[in-house]
């Protein structure tokens, strides 16, 4: 286990390894033809992109259809980084700046609100805690669209990725996750200690409570930069198709180019590997974030 | 992730010293005082005023929108429940409710119980544990757009390789787009793709905490592993159902990229909209016919969509878990 893993899990399973008790049951070749067919139905898709993307639009539109990766793929690369609609490496930068400002903006504001939520006692905050849980319920994104879009456009921000990047910063589920990760990773004692030897809340919070969370801030960070370079719905509606995000350029091309297999392939190809570097780098933490946050309940 | 406050830690609870203020040393204790009472406030403003600027005052703003026969030209006139009214008469909105919910439940239900058998399967002892989940979560990382762009080709009349497959059958190619059934499965396999994996994550970390001696004794008794899974993991997984399940129907009514990238990029949903969800529809009112009065209304109306959707899933999960 590294050191980044979540605190309560690494005690569970580290609790459980020996004797076996973790695992009841050893897999039987049933479990294992589950597993296996499961990892080829979750990886076809992304290796059919490859095929398609590497390969002419003849060869895509052939019966049967190709199965194995052609040798075109930097070709149809070209083709999408060059097309006059896609605005494609505008959309790369533009999703790579709006993703990176979206996450540290976030991570921090939650990491402030988790540790007063937490670890402070002030008049309204459970109401205010409360609040924060409510809101996650709503679905903001379709339930506010109308406002936001005429307060985009009364702020002449269409078209601009500040219209894109403010609202995103409201993330419930942050405060609420950095809320509970601050409970379990910042003992009561060393706040009390810190305050005795008369630090200030913000230099409590810098010294004291920002090296305890940072894996909680790990897993918030990747989480949102996920859902931020994914979304769609948003940047659709106020950015113009010459200033979008990788996931708009990706629209632009199936909107114009709808029978060009491998340019749309080769773009979307492109759109998801910045998020496979991120999961093959952080899938440890990504995994024990999502079994920490799940048994919470 | 939960929904719920997490009570159960002790520590919440005021111990003694944090009641006593440390002795300050005269001079500072003002300048204490204001760091013990306002630091918090300081703390949660961020959030709370990106709360009030897009999070209160846009919903404040639809409700009261919705009141009103608002367009593009900026013509604002008051029609009070005129937009619900309208809304309740219209075959277009309830096609786009129909079919909203159609896709929801082709979905989620399958896709709930894939991602049981699936999680009982990652609950078992073998190799390459970590590599196994890595791959079951991978397509979680792909984008939306991304995975419909391919379901799509997947799905094409002409080329695609479900047709292919389904010819070795002495099928006919299915024109997936044309027709409504053909077209909700084909979105809701796409949204169970991308969401399966995940949800076995969650069910994995639930099994996880179940007492193992409740399988012992269960054992003992003579109890089926069948019937330990029916009878013991899944009631015991209710908590963690509860999430998915309103997690799942969140998302499932606001569906919206799926079915858009179905249709290359058109909020219409096919040429009758005979996939057109509630989200899509509220987007072609709003920013296609420029109706923001009635958008507004849409959105309201959805909001309800999904209370009465999470308040039945609520209880219908309730009462699974009773059953024990």
């Amino acid at each position: 286990m590294s050191t980044i893993s979540a605190p309560a899990g690494t005690r569970r399973r580290r609790a459980n390894a020996p004797g076996g008790a973790g695992t009841l049951w050893t897999a039987t070749p049933m479990t294992r033809i589950v597993l296996a067919v499961t990892l080829v139905i979750s990886a076809f898709p992304l290796y059919y992109m490859i095929v398609i993307a590497s390969r002419t639009n003849t060869e895509a539109t052939d019966m049967p259809p190709p199965f194995l990766p052609g040798g075109k793929l930097g070709e149809n690369i070209q083709r999408v980084l060059s097309n006059p609609d896609a605005h494609y490496l505008t959309g790369l930068t533009n999703s790579l700046v709006i993703a990176a400002t979206v996450t540290a903006s976030v991570v921090i504001i939650s990491t402030f609100a988790g540790f007063a939520f937490a670890r402070l006692n002030f008049k309204g905050g459970k109401i205010l805690l409360l609040l924060v849980l409510l809101t996650m319920m709503v679905p903001l994104q379709q339930m506010g669209i109308v406002p936001l879009y005429r307060l985009m456009v009364n702020l002449e921000w269409v078209g601009s990725i500040k219209a894109v990047i403010l609202p995103y910063l409201l993330n419930g589920f942050g405060v609420f996750l950095m809320t509970q990760y601050t409970q379990q990773a910042v003992p009561n004692e060393l706040i009390e200690a810190a305050r005795v030897d008369g630090a200030s809340t913000l230099r409590i919070w810098w010294n004291v409570v920002l090296p305890a969370v940072r894996p909680g801030m790990a897993v918030l960070g990747i989480n949102t930069f996920m859902l931020t370079w994914n979304d769609f719905i948003w940047p659709l509606l106020v950015l113009t198709p010459d200033n979008p995000t990788v996931q708009v350029a990706i629209n632009s091309l199936n909107a114009k180019y709808g029978t060009d297999y491998v340019l749309i392939f080769s773009g979307t190809l492109m759109s998801i590997l910045p998020l496979v570097v991120v999961f093959i780098a952080f899938g440890r933490q990504i995994i024990g974030g999502l079994m920490e946050g799940a048994v919470k309940a | 992730m939960s929904l719920h406050v997490d009570a159960g830690q002790p520590t919440r609870a005021p111990m003694p010293p944090s009641r006593k203020r440390p002795q300050p040393r005269p001079g500072r204790s003002f300048l204490t005082w204001l760091d013990l009472k306002a630091a918090p406030y300081l703390l949660v403003s961020p959030y709370y005023l990106l709360f009030l600027a897009f999070g209160l005052f846009p919903l404040a703003f639809t409700l009261y929108f919705s009141f009103f026969d608002y367009d593009l030209a900026g013509t604002v006139e008051w029609t009070g429940l005129g937009n619900y009214v309208a809304m309740l008469d219209d075959s277009a909105f309830w096609k786009a409710v129909v079919n909203t919910l159609a896709m929801f439940v082709l979905a989620t239900v399958p896709q709930i119980l894939l991602a049981l058998l699936l999680a009982n399967a990652l609950n078992k002892r073998f190799k390459f544990q970590l590599f196994v989940r890595l791959g079951v979560l991978l397509p979680l990382v792909t984008s939306v757009v991304a995975v419909a762009v391919v379901f799509t080709q997947l799905y094409g009349r002409d080329w695609g390789l479900i047709n292919w497959i389904l010819g070795w059958f002495g099928a006919d190619p299915i024109d997936w787009k044309a027709q409504r059934l053909p077209s909700w499965i084909a979105i809701a396999t796409m949204v169970d793709w991308r969401w399966t994996g995940y949800n076995a994550i969650i069910f994995l970390a639930g099994m996880q905490t179940i007492p193992k001696d409740l399988y012992e004794a269960a054992s003992i008794d003579g109890a089926s592993r069948r019937r330990q899974f029916w009878q013991i993991t899944v009631p015991m997984l209710r908590p963690t159902m509860i999430f998915v399940v309103l997690n799942s129907t969140i998302g499932g009514l606001t569906l919206f990229a799926e079915p858009t990238t179905f249709y290359n990029g058109n909020v219409h949903g096919g040429t009758d909209s005979q996939f057109q969800t509630v989200s899509m529809f509220i987007f072609e009112q709003g920013f296609r016919e420029f109706d923001y009065g009635y958008a507004s209304a849409a959105a309201w109306m959805l909001f309800l969509l999904i209370l009465i959707g999470s308040a039945i899933n609520f209880l219908l999960i309730r009462r699974i878990g009773g059953n024990k």
